[in-house]
């Protein structure tokens, strides 16, 4: 029952954050990137001001998988580099704490364009 | 004059008596069902990587990791298109969207070559995404250092 719980937290949470966003692109003249960026610089903002973590805690997934818990993890990764490192961890810590996620999408991403043709417009 | 006027105002309550109303409404449906499927799967490779013994942070970093290289792959075979399609902001928000954008805008400017089409163009998207969280973790961090 709790893991079935935590999967109706996960799916509304995760659910809602990209209304908001589908809001924003039917009602405002944003645009797919723009969104994506604002999201970004929210989930950050958010982590930072402390509300963001207890949303992860609460919804898991539904609060880290969409492009605002990225946000959060690059503004987490700052702020516990910081606390280690001193000043220096404010410039490492937010790429380091999402450097695999970057490789990942620059390597593949790249790979996958480079064996794949976009689908014929006929 | 006046007729055409006359003429197009009823034509212009024609169009409106056909065009579909609340689509905001439909689309965030959609957008709430795909987002949604979209982080439950995520959840449920966290679960999958806490089960092998990792822990939450190194589990959702996993998670993340996969669902982008699970993205490239499905827009590689021209399906998350169609996610999108349906789906909208709900394909869109998630790092699956991010993993997309990378993918389809490289696959559309491999044309004009591997290094400056298919190696620049693939940060269309990402790129902005990329310098504006870099440089929110650095401002963030550097508050957070003097406070």
């Amino acid at each position: 029952m709790d893991l079935f719980m935590q999967y109706v937290k996960c799916f509304t949470v995760g659910g809602l954050i990209c209304v908001i966003g589908q809001i924003l692109l039917d009602r405002t003249k944003l645009t797919n990137g723009k969104v994506m960026v604002l999201f970004l610089v929210s989930g950050a903002v958010l982590q930072a001001i402390g509300v963001y973590g207890p949303i992860v805690e609460f919804a898991g997934a539904g609060a880290t998988v969409p492009i605002s818990g990225f946000g959060y993890t690059l503004a987490k990764g700052a702020m516990e580099a910081v606390t280690s490192d001193g000043l220096l961890g404010a410039l490492s810590g937010g790429l380091t704490a999402t450097a695999s996620g970057i490789t990942v999408a620059v390597v593949f991403g790249y790979l996958a364009a480079l064996v794949a043709n976009p689908k014929s417009k006929s | 004059m006046s007729n055409i006027n006359q003429v197009k105002s009823e034509y212009q309550k024609i169009v409106d008596k056909h065009s579909p109303k609340n689509k905001v409404f439909v689309n965030s449906i959609k957008a709430f069902f795909i987002g949604g499927i979209i982080c439950s799967l995520g959840q449920i490779l966290i679960d999958s990587y806490m089960f092998w013994g990792l822990s939450f942070p190194e589990a959702s970093t996993w998670a993340t990791d996969s669902l982008i290289f699970i993205s490239a792959v499905m827009t590689a075979f021209n399906v998350y298109d169609n996610v999108g399609r349906f789906g909208g902001a709900g394909a869109l928000v998630p790092i699956t969207g991010f993993a997309n954008s990378m993918v389809s805008a490289g696959m559309e400017y491999k044309k004009e070559g591997y290094i400056y089409g298919l190696g620049a163009k693939i940060f269309t998207i990402a790129g902005p995404v990329i310098v504006f969280g870099t440089i929110s973790s650095v401002i963030i961090g550097i508050i957070y250092y003097f406070i």
